[in-house]
């Protein structure tokens, strides 16, 4: 049968993974919406929850798309489609698709055409991101169970400990971005980008204190990113100039 | 007290079949391809492509379950985990929401705010990209122009830079050391930038550290 990444069974296939990656959205949704309801939570709350997390996720999820276009060259639509709708992300991805396609001699620089190889590259792809799947079922409990008993020994640190976490993530994405700094001026594009993006959350914060805006609260984060991300092309462009 | 247990284990129950069903869906898509073409692939062929990958991507993997599932909570990590693109939107979406509504995470109500707002980001994830193919050809030409390349490039230094500021300053006596950690190690190695799943927990072992060392001497 001709091999075709790009043909309806695939474009089904791949839909129907992604209708069921979908529906457990929606149900897990309306499920933390019930509880919150029953919790006599403060529903004005929840909306702007998913007001604010909607407007958020616009523009990474448009980064996203782009690269499911840069994996389609060699591996057309449904199956970037997929993997960068479910699990996954970016780095992974792309990296995952590119040693499978060398592991079988292959390149992602042309279209795939062996349906061999093509599912060589699918399996790699699947098989590569097996753990969290498999671990969140396993341990999610016990990983829960171990930060309740931190808590309930001392709340206090309970509360320290996980902000710990969450600084240590942050830290080391932060340091990411210092990485190109070796390479020269260029290189600290990403730095700017990250001061420029930092300078708009503190405004957004000023404004809110200033006239008691508390609504630029709740939209704070998605303006500073949407706000950072614009700001990095002139940026970019006076960096450029500025190399020469 | 009851009620609370009996929720999160309704969750558990609920998440563990939707996530055993999601693995047994991905793991189906390649074998449908295999089967549908006649095309099994070179067993060598994919465990060589597989060990090239699987090194650091299990390794991370199994650290992310660590790390984020006391972030995100029991709804959330079930959700987080098969909709995928953690550290770049669901985590910082969740972290945001939980710090606007004013709600710890691990509580009922950080629960709840955590799963909606990876539940709304995933939905919306999933509409955008697939709208996206849908009108491809017309919009290609614009997400594609180099005038916009600059904005992709830099979306997590954007997204990190304003996150940053929110939990830095909250906490800036348990962020610094971590913060120049790291920094540091950038400047020194920078082609640790694929390794920066690993390099998560060791930040986070830092900021552990130098947390419990002040909050003992009554500095926090």
């Amino acid at each position: 049968m001709e091999f075709n990444p790009n043909n309806t069974f695939m474009y089904v296939v791949v839909a129907l993974v992604i209708a069921f990656v979908l529906l457990q959205s929606v149900v897990f949704f309306i499920k933390a919406w019930r509880r919150g309801k029953e919790l006599g939570m403060d529903m004005k709350a929840l909306k702007k929850t998913v007001g604010s997390s909607a407007l958020f996720t616009v523009a990474p999820a448009i980064a996203i798309l782009l690269g499911v276009i840069a994996l389609s060259n060699a591996l057309g639509f449904p199956l970037p489609w997929l993997r960068l709708s479910v699990i996954g992300s970016l780095t992974y991805e792309a990296t995952a698709a590119a040693a499978a396609a060398t592991a079988v001699g292959a390149s992602l620089s042309q279209r795939i055409t062996d349906p061999k190889i093509f599912s060589a590259i699918a399996w790699v792809m699947a098989l590569g991101i097996i753990p969290g799947l498999l671990l969140v079922p396993l341990l999610g409990k016990k990983i829960e169970k171990g930060i309740s008993s931190i808590k309930s020994k001392d709340s206090k640190w309970g509360q320290i400990f996980l902000s710990g976490l969450f600084l240590g993530m942050i830290s080391a994405f932060l340091g990411l971005v210092f990485a190109r700094v070796q390479e020269g001026l260029a290189g600290w594009i990403p730095v700017f980008v990250m001061l420029a993006s930092a300078v708009l959350m503190m405004t957004c914060g000023l404004i809110r204190k200033a006239f008691n805006a508390k609504w630029i609260e709740d939209y704070a984060l998605p303006i500073s990113l949407l706000g950072g991300m614009a700001l990095s092309i002139p940026i970019t462009t006076l960096v450029q100039s500025m190399i020469g | 007290m009851k009620q609370e247990l009996s929720y999160r284990d309704s969750v558990h129950k609920t998440g563990r079949i939707w996530m055993f069903s999601a693995l047994a869906l991905l793991l189906a898509v390649p074998a449908a391809i295999c089967v549908y073409y006649s095309a099994w692939p070179p067993v060598g062929g994919v465990l060589k492509g597989l060990l090239s990958v699987a090194p650091i991507f299990w390794t991370v993997g199994v650290i992310e379950v660590f790390t984020y599932v006391p972030m995100l909570g029991t709804g959330g990590s079930y959700l987080g985990f098969v909709t995928g693109n953690l550290a770049n939107l669901k985590v910082p979406c969740a972290l945001n929401s939980m710090d606007r509504a004013g709600v710890q995470p691990g509580t009922e109500e950080g629960e709840v705010i955590s799963t909606l707002a990876i539940a709304t980001s995933s939905i919306v994830t999933t509409l955008i990209i697939a709208l996206g193919v849908l009108l491809l050809s017309q919009i290609a030409p614009v997400l594609e122009s180099p005038v916009l390349q600059p904005a992709f490039e830099n979306i997590l230094p954007a997204l990190f830079g304003a996150l940053g500021v929110v939990f830095i300053s909250k906490d800036w006596k348990i962020a610094i050391a971590p913060l120049l950690f790291m920094i540091t190690l950038f400047l020194l190695v920078p082609s640790l930038g694929s390794a920066v799943g690993i390099l998560v927990p060791v930040g986070a072992l830092i900021a552990i550290g130098v947390a419990r060392v002040l909050y003992k001497k009554n500095l926090l």
